[in-house]
């Protein structure tokens, strides 16, 4: 059966921030998604944040990064209702934090399937990539899941690190740092899905 | 079944690291992406309705006007999004920003020195309808300098952010113009192999043209994918 061929894709440019995540930019355009996927009003126990930067080839952060990270709730379910204390999809664009971090507020998802451990998927868009590529946050806590994962068996077991989270703070939220290196000593992983 | 129906087919993408385009060398990765088998692939994403849209979302030439009509060529576009066997997907989410008539972006960080337009914005969404269709209206987008080389300029076009049914089928491309001279020299248009260049050109459409109001221009995407796979949003 022919096929149709795949639109391709292209960058997303240095300018997406008042049609992609506008509200973070200070535009006035309602933004579908934001750094809150968790409502920490109604959920707080379970709030964490996760945080870093994108690194490029040079050690630089870059400032016009667009961070989208996708995941299921506590209990296993996308959620993109509004208003019901959690959305499963978080943008962040690294240009409006000083040190350009992205940071979102979210929970430690349940794993997908059963034999997962816990992990968000990320996307990462920015000038100079022209098509997005796919990573996968897991969580240092878990070790023993983590050591069972399919897709961390998939990777190389010296660049797994590149995959995992650290705590860096416990209280009054716990907060998780993720960094990402596009090129160099400490890439970091990217899954073709 | 056939188990690279649903791979990003690289083929028809441009590379991770495109030397034309100079901002590649250093942020696109340089080892291998890791394939995932197709059994592992997340198959379940959120499916978007008519909520996740405001009623003038999709007119870009109506949702920035603040004393008066924006400048320019007012433009219909409209297509399909499909996937890879013609099966028409709804409840598809499109995002787009443009520069505005004068080639110039509301983004902060934009200082080309073209005039900005006091009642254009340049950003807009849509759903897709039962059969895959979306459509908006805008003002013809301006070609603007860039800094990758000398006398760079890009090409007219208008930036997509789609989402398909699931993680695998989301789609950030730009939409091009037929006939457009600059498309020769534009590095990011040429990074995609040439086979699949067309795809990013849209046609125009006399029969989209709507009378005395907006040119028609038609531009059909299509998404990774052999079969509604099923999902849930709940």
């Amino acid at each position: 059966m022919n096929k149709l061929g795949q639109t391709p894709s292209q960058t997303v440019g240095p300018y997406f921030a008042y049609g992609l995540t506008p509200e973070q930019y200070k535009f006035d355009h309602q933004s579908l998604a934001t750094p809150v996927l968790l409502d920490a009003k109604k959920n707080s126990q379970d709030a964490i944040i996760l945080r870093g930067k994108v690194y490029d080839l040079h050690g630089e952060a870059v400032d016009d990064a667009m961070i989208e990270i996708w995941q299921v709730d506590q209990e296993g379910k996308f959620q993109i209702k509004p208003h019901q204390g959690f959305f499963s999809i978080g943008r962040m664009g690294t240009g409006t934090i000083e040190g350009n971090w992205f940071e979102f507020t979210t929970c430690i998802p349940a794993a997908e399937k059963q034999d997962q451990a816990p992990a968000i998927h990320m996307i990462v868009f920015m000038r100079g990539l022209l098509s997005h590529v796919y990573t996968r946050v897991y969580f240092e806590d878990f070790k023993e899941l983590n050591q069972e994962d399919p897709y961390l068996k998939l990777v190389a077991e010296e660049r797994r690190s590149t995959l995992i989270a650290q705590k860096v703070q416990e209280s009054p939220v716990t907060i998780y740092e993720f960094n990402l290196h596009m090129q160099g000593e400490n890439e970091t992983v990217f899954f073709d899905y | 079944m056939d188990t690279t129906q649903n791979q990003r087919d690289w083929t028809s993408h441009p590379p991770l690291i495109a030397p034309g385009y100079k901002s590649t060398i250093f942020r696109g990765p340089s080892q291998n992406l890791i394939t995932v088998p197709e059994l592992m692939k997340p198959s379940s994403g959120p499916i978007f309705g008519l909520e996740s849209v405001a009623p003038l979302d999709h007119d870009l030439t109506k949702n920035g006007i603040k004393n008066g009509e924006p400048l320019g060529e007012r433009i219909v576009v409209s297509g399909r999004v499909l996937n890879q066997h013609g099966q028409p997907l709804k409840n598809t989410l499109i995002e787009v920003w443009q520069a505005n008539a004068a080639g110039r972006y509301v983004h902060k960080r934009d200082q080309h020195h073209a005039p900005l337009d006091p009642n254009f914005f340049g950003a807009g969404r849509c759903v897709t309808n039962e059969e895959g269709i979306f459509k908006f209206y805008t003002i013809k987008p301006g070609a603007y300098p860039w800094g990758n080389h000398p006398n760079a300029w890009r090409p007219n076009h208008i930036h997509f952010s789609v989402f398909g049914p699931n993680i695998g089928t989301r789609l950030v491309t730009q939409m091009y113009f037929p006939g457009d001279p600059l498309l020769d020299y534009d590095p990011i248009y040429l990074a995609v192999p040439e086979k699949a260049r067309e795809r990013l050109i849209s046609s125009f459409d006399l029969g989209l043209t709507e009378e005395g109001f907006a040119l028609g221009y038609q531009f059909d995407i299509v998404l990774r994918g052999h079969h509604s796979t099923p999902f849930e949003n709940e």
